[in-house]
C-alpha cells in the first residue's frame, strides 16, 4: 500500500489541524474564507479552550494552526499558547500582524514552540490594502518589523496567490529574505468571502503556469500543500499532493464546530462539535463524514484525463463552492476542462453559507 | 520549536557501533502502518513505515551499541535494511547519538 493511500484510510490524529480562535477580526478582507468580522455569542470558553488544548496533548497532536478571525483579539489568546505549549503542543499562528506589538513580539520569540504567519496579499499597499483593507500593508510590516526586533527569527509571511499578486512574486520573495523569513504561498478559494471576489481575483491559466515553474524551482517556499491540482503540467510539486480534507486535515472553529477542511465551513462538511460527548478525539476518529471521505473516491468526470493521478481532480472546496460536482473537474483545471463544465452547466448553483460573521460594513483598521 | 537563525546543523552519519537514542526534540506518535516522528527543531513530519523500525528506534536507549538493539529487536538477518533505515533517520534529525 503506498503511504499516501494509509492516509486515505485516516491517521490516529490530524497532521494539520486549524483551529480558528474567534470569528472576531479588526480587518475585512474580501476573500477571508470564513467571513469573520464579528464575534459569536457561542465562541468557546477559556476554560473549554483549555480542555480541548488538553485532548489535543492527549491525542498527541504534534502541532496546531491557531488562526480566526484575528486570534490576537481574543483576550485569553496568550494564555492559550502559553497551555498548549506547556502541553507539548506547538503552535503555528496566523495574523494580520495589528495587535503584534514589539512587547508581544518579544514574548512569542521567548517560546521556540511557537511560529508566527504575518498575512500579506501584495509586495506593495496598493495590491496588498485592496484585498485587506486601507492600512493593513503597513500594519503587517510594522508587525514584520517588531518579530526582527525582538530576534524571533524565522517567521513566515503568508501570502494568498490572486491575479494581482502572482506578479510580485520576485518581491515577495525578496521581502522574506529580507527579514530572514520563510515565504508560504497559498491558494485563494472561493470559500466564505472569497466566493464573492474569486471571478476577479483568482489567477488565470497562464499566472497558474507561471506559478507553477516558480514553485519548481523554489522547493523551499511553503505552500500548505495547497496547488496540487498544479501538478497535472508535470512534476508533482512539493507535499502529498491529495486533498487531505478529514484524513490529515481538519479545522476546529470558533465555536467548536469540526469541519473536514478550513475551507469548507458549510453544513454538508461539518462533522460534529467538540462540546458533544466524546469530544474532538471520537469526531476525528467515528464520525460519518470523516468515515466517508477516508474512502476510496471516484475520478468521476475526470476518470478518461490522464492527469487524475498526479491532480486527483483537486480541490474539494474550490469545486463545491463554484457549484461544481465533487466527482468532476477542478474550477482551475490547468487543462480548462473546470472552466468548461462551468460554461457548459445552463444553472451554477453555488452553495450559500449558514455561517457568516462578516461586518455589516467594511471597517478601517483600529488596533 | 521554529528554526531559529545562524543555527548551523550539525549532521552525523550512523555509527551502529555507537549508542543512539531518540532525539529528545522528537514526538512519535503509534499509527495503523507504523509511527509518525515530527521534530520540534526542524518542523519535519517523518513516517516510520513498520512497526518493527518503530520498535527498534524505542529500543535503542536500552542498548549500548545500535547493532545490538537491531539484532534484539528485529533479528542479524534484516541487519542492513535496518542500518539503512536508521540512517535515514539520523539525517533527518528523529535518533542522535547519545
Amino acid at each position: 500500500m503506498k503511504l499516501t493511500d494509509r492516509f486515505k484510510s485516516g491517521l490516529g490524529a490530524p497532521i494539520c489541524l486549524t483551529w480558528e480562535l474567534t470569528y472576531a477580526c479588526n480587518l475585512a478582507c474580501v476573500h477571508c474564507l470564513s467571513s469573520s468580522g464579528v464575534r459569536d455569542p457561542r465562541e468557546l470558553t477559556t476554560q473549554e479552550a483549555m480542555a480541548l488544548i488538553d485532548e489535543m496533548a492527549a491525542m498527541q497532536i504534534f502541532y496546531v494552526n491557531i488562526g480566526g478571525g484575528e486570534p490576537m483579539i481574543r483576550s485569553d489568546f496568550f494564555d492559550l499558547v502559553d497551555h498548549c505549549v506547556a502541553k507539548g503542543v506547538g503552535v503555528k499562528f496566523s495574523t494580520n500582524g495589528t495587535r503584534l506589538t514589539f512587547e508581544k513580539a518579544q514574548r512569542l520569540a521567548a517560546s521556540p514552540m511557537v511560529d508566527v504567519q504575518i498575512s500579506l496579499d501584495g509586495a506593495d499597499a496598493a495590491t496588498n490594502d485592496a484585498v485587506r483593507g486601507e492600512g493593513s500593508y503597513a500594519a503587517s510590516i510594522a508587525a514584520m518589523d517588531n518579530l526582527m526586533a525582538a530576534g524571533f527569527g524565522e517567521f513566515k509571511i503568508s501570502v494568498v496567490m490572486t491575479r494581482h499578486n502572482i506578479p510580485q512574486i520576485g518581491e515577495l520573495y525578496a521581502l522574506a529574505q529580507h527579514y530572514g523569513a520563510q515565504l508560504r504561498l497559498t491558494r485563494f478559494r472561493p470559500s466564505g468571502r472569497g466566493a464573492d471576489s474569486w471571478e476577479a481575483l483568482h489567477p488565470t491559466q497562464a499566472q497558474q503556469r507561471e506559478l507553477y515553474a516558480w514553485l519548481l524551482e523554489h522547493p523551499m517556499v511553503l505552500t500548505g500543500d495547497s496547488f496540487f491540482h498544479l501538478s497535472a503540467l508535470g512534476n508533482p510539486l512539493e507535499g502529498l499532493n491529495l486533498c487531505g480534507a478529514g484524513r490529515v486535515v481538519c479545522l476546529i472553529d470558533p465555536i467548536g464546530d469540526v469541519y473536514a477542511c478550513p475551507f469548507v465551513i458549510h453544513d454538508d462538511f461539518l462533522a460534529g462539535n467538540v462540546r458533544e460527548e466524546g469530544g474532538f478525539g471520537s469526531i476525528w476518529r467515528d464520525s460519518a463524514l470523516f468515515t466517508e471521505l477516508r474512502e476510496p473516491t471516484s475520478a468521476g468526470a475526470c476518470a478518461s484525463c490522464g492527469s487524475y493521478d498526479a491532480c486527483q481532480g483537486g480541490c474539494m472546496a474550490a469545486k463545491f463552492f463554484t457549484g461544481l460536482p465533487l466527482d468532476g473537474p477542478d474550477p482551475e483545471c490547468v487543462f480548462g476542462h473546470g472552466e468548461a463544465q462551468l460554461a457548459s452547466q445552463a444553472v451554477s448553483i453555488r452553495p450559500a453559507a449558514r455561517s457568516d460573521h462578516s461586518k455589516r460594513s467594511p471597517l478601517t483598521i483600529s488596533s | 520549536m521554529r528554526r531559529l537563525l545562524n543555527t548551523a546543523e550539525v549532521l552525523t552519519t550512523f555509527n551502529p557501533e555507537q549508542p543512539w537514542t531518540l532525539s529528545s526534540k522528537v514526538a512519535l506518535r503509534d499509527e495503523s502502518f507504523g509511527a509518525l516522528a515530527y521534530h520540534y527543531g526542524n518542523r519535519r513530519l517523518v513516517f516510520l513505515k513498520s512497526r518493527d523500525l518503530v520498535d527498534l528506534v524505542r529500543d535503542l536507549e536500552h542498548h549500548d551499541k545500535a547493532a545490538d538493539a537491531i539484532v534484539a529487536t528485529v533479528g542479524p538477518e534484516r541487519f542492513d535494511t535496518y542500518v539503512r533505515a536508521l540512517d535515514a533517520l539520523v539525517e533527518s534529525e528523529v535518533i542522535c547519538e547519545r
